[in-house]
């Protein structure tokens, strides 16, 4: 009786799940493999060619000079978004987790930066980030000025400096979603913990170090995986603030530009998979880690 | 059972395919005039068109981002969908010819030029440059020249220099620009880099040698091509640090504003000019690009027919327009440029656009390099990230190596 009832749940369950399994399956994994045969054929203009080519669009990618800025910005920015948001997120998830009075208020306007679109993130900060000197002097080198301190070039240094200060409207954007994990993550912390740090004589910062950071640790790993697959996919944020300007290059504008305006679809989608090889290697190991811990639990 | 549901469907098909007939006087087109000067022209030109065909609803599917690299990515997705519009702009030249013909996806109009009559008022040396082979492959609108250099004059007058002629002029007289805090040259974003550059390779090589950098018979690696491309990093030292955050417009605002002394912009800078309410020759004034006087280096915007185009009926009607006098005279004096056809209204022509009708009568034409005359996509973009590069880098050896390359890559050379 009981083997029956179980065998028909898992009937309803299957499918329940079949027609997202089925999209997922062509809309992710197919175009995935159909994008990895573009990436080997010799696909260069707007009609289809499938001639194979082997892995000669890669041996031609990694020895091209774009591609290396590509890969240098890519690790630049990835470090100083990261970095900057999880100090950020933290730093705010420390001071709110205090629970004083209006404290959701402040909660929510950390989080309202999450709710705009990074093409308008983009311009907003280009505007304040514009590097113009002398009479046409405006946005935050304005603010800087009546300080007295010199205008910045801000995203218009030198490659690779340029886009770390692209990270700054980055981390203004997504320091909310850290600080909500974290939040999260500090609101899980058994009080009776650090009760008993406390009474064991240990001062605020002690209990911090000793009891709180570390069991933090999965939720950091979690927000290191988020923001760094999300920042090696940055895309639409450096074109709202630069166009298309090679110092500020990442591998995605150097796909959509080698696509649509050179017409050269096999190199496009070469990069493509060099993306997201560069995804799998963060996301797939921490899949399994999660994956194992829960059914270790 | 499944009989009823195969008549259901059929049916809906056919009542499907009704409709789409019934929205047949509908005609799709294209474009990336969606700016000051540009839009207007094309409002003027659509008059036109709903005047002579009133049973035809234009449907204006305009595209913004400069030089039309928004609208042709935009363009790209719908073709590889087989869903072309009914017809779109493109930059007469390599630009059309290596994208489009090499994909079979636009036809031959040498059917429409017969009927029109356009082989009689069209310029000789536009034809074959907007053909492949004996196959006319667009209708030219409008003619734009690109090496044009734009200043105020009682501003020049003010800081006491004159328009250079030479580029060794323009460095000797950059210094005492600077020295009044005036930018000598306004530029922005790669693309107008890119246009600059073309000016200069012209204005330092010469029409002959030039043109044969695009053919395959020219030598990118010569002593000639260092030479321009230093001229060039000499010229870029002059210009505003600001450039990677300013679209052409703001450049051109930086010399109506005074802060800047000339930009080297395509003459759909005066458009944008007027529009700012400055009248020219009393308050802005022109002169050819450094080093290129008496040639004129061209685009052209073009319209196409594609294969399969969604009401093609209606496509040619708007073919029709855009090749008409009527058409072309109501868009080009707003859009600030001269018409293809050689009987263009010159009472409807400014002081700029008459005195750019004669040089298009009288000067040697050579091709565009950023506006797809002279190189086909794939070139155009190695061109482009070599530029990228040297932007970044300043390094014109490498530079010229990377330009070498590209022709050989992607161009006519060995």
């Amino acid at each position: 009786m009981q083997v029956r009832v179980a065998f028909r749940g898992r009937w309803v369950a299957v499918g329940m799940l079949a027609p997202s399994m089925l999209a997922v399956a062509i809309f992710v994994y197919g175009f995935i493999g159909w994008t990895a045969r573009v990436s080997l054929s010799e696909w260069r203009g707007l009609l289809p060619d499938y001639t194979w080519a082997g892995l000669a669009n890669f041996v031609d990618l990694f020895a091209d000079r774009r591609f290396h800025i590509d890969l240098v910005n890519t690790l630049v920015f990835t470090s100083f978004f990261v970095v900057g948001a999880v100090t950020v997120g933290l730093l705010l998830a420390i001071l709110l987790d205090r629970q004083f009075r209006g404290d959701s208020v402040f909660r929510s306007l950390f989080l309202f930066p999450l709710a705009i679109s990074l093409v308008v993130t983009g311009v907003a900060w280009r505007w304040l980030m514009n590097p113009s000197t002398g009479e046409r002097l405006s946005g935050l080198n304005l603010l800087l000025g009546t300080f007295g301190i010199d205008p910045l070039a801000w995203h218009t240094t030198d490659q690779p400096w340029g886009i770390a200060w692209v990270a700054l409207p980055a981390v203004w954007q997504m320091a909310g979603f850290t600080m909500a994990l974290f939040l999260a993550g500090l609101r899980a912390i058994p009080e009776e913990l650090k009760e008993a740090a406390r009474v064991d004589g240990a001062s605020e910062l002690q209990v911090y170090r000793g009891v709180i950071l570390p069991l933090l640790r999965p939720v950091l790993l979690s927000a290191l995986i988020i923001l760094g697959h999300l920042s090696l996919k940055v895309f639409d944020l450096i074109v709202a603030m630069s166009g298309k300007d090679i110092r500020l290059d990442v591998p995605s504008i150097y796909m959509w530009t080698t696509t649509f305006d050179a017409n050269n679809y096999a190199r496009g989608a070469a990069i493509a998979i060099v993306v997201l090889v560069m995804v799998a290697v963060l996301v797939v190991p921490y899949l399994a880690w999660s994956l194992r811990r829960e059914a270790e639990l | 059972m499944w009989r009823r549901l195969v008549v259901g469907v059929a049916t809906s098909a056919l009542v499907l395919s009704a409709c789409q007939q019934a929205a047949a006087g509908e005609v799709e087109v294209f474009s990336w005039w969606t700016a000051g000067g540009e839009a207007d022209g094309l409002a003027a030109m659509v008059e036109v068109f709903n005047e002579e065909y009133p049973d035809l609803t234009f449907v204006n599917s305009a595209v913004a981002g400069g030089a039309g690299t928004d609208a042709r990515a935009q363009l790209a997705t719908r073709l590889q969908q087989d869903d072309p519009p009914s017809s779109w702009q493109g930059h007469a030249g390599q630009e059309l010819i290596g994208t489009y013909v090499a994909a079979s996806q636009i036809e031959p109009l040498n059917f429409l030029y017969e009927e029109e009559g356009w082989l009689d008022v069209m310029p000789e040396t536009l034809i074959p440059l907007i053909s492949d082979g004996d196959s006319i492959y667009s209708v030219p609108v409008n003619i734009h020249r690109a090496n044009v250099m734009w200043y105020i004059p009682s501003r020049l007058e003010e800081w006491g220099v004159e328009a250079p002629t030479t580029w060794d002029e323009f460095l000797a007289i950059a210094a005492t620009l600077q020295a009044a805090d005036v930018t000598p040259l306004a530029i922005g974003f790669q693309w107008t880099h890119m246009h600059l550059l073309e000016t200069v390779l012209l204005g330092s090589l010469g029409a002959d040698a030039y043109s044969a950098l695009w053919d395959g018979s020219g030598d990118w690696g010569s002593a000639d091509v260092t030479a321009a491309l230093e001229t060039y990093q000499q010229v870029l030292e002059f210009t505003n640090s600001d450039a990677s955050t300013l679209e052409w417009d703001q450049a051109a605002q930086l010399v109506v504003d005074g802060n800047a002394a000339f930009t080297i912009m395509g003459d759909w800078a005066e458009g944008f000019f007027k529009a700012q309410g400055l009248e020219p020759e009393t308050d802005f004034g022109w002169a050819s690009a450094p080093g290129t006087d008496g040639l004129f280096q061209f685009l052209s915007d073009s319209f196409v027919l594609p294969v399969d185009a969604k009401n093609r009926e209606g496509a040619l009607a708007w073919l029709r327009v855009a090749g008409s006098q009527a058409g072309q005279d109501a868009f080009n004096p707003i859009k600030g440029s001269i018409p293809a056809r050689s009987d263009g209204d010159r009472s409807l022509y400014d002081a700029y656009l008459t005195s750019a009708m004669d040089d298009w009568a009288s000067d040697t034409v050579v091709g565009s390099l950023t506006h797809g005359v002279v190189a086909n996509d794939a070139w155009k973009a190695e061109i482009d990230t070599a530029l990228g590069l040297f932007l970044a880098d300043g390094d014109v050896g490498a530079f010229q190596e990377a330009l070498v390359a590209a022709c050989a890559e992607a161009g006519p050379c060995s």
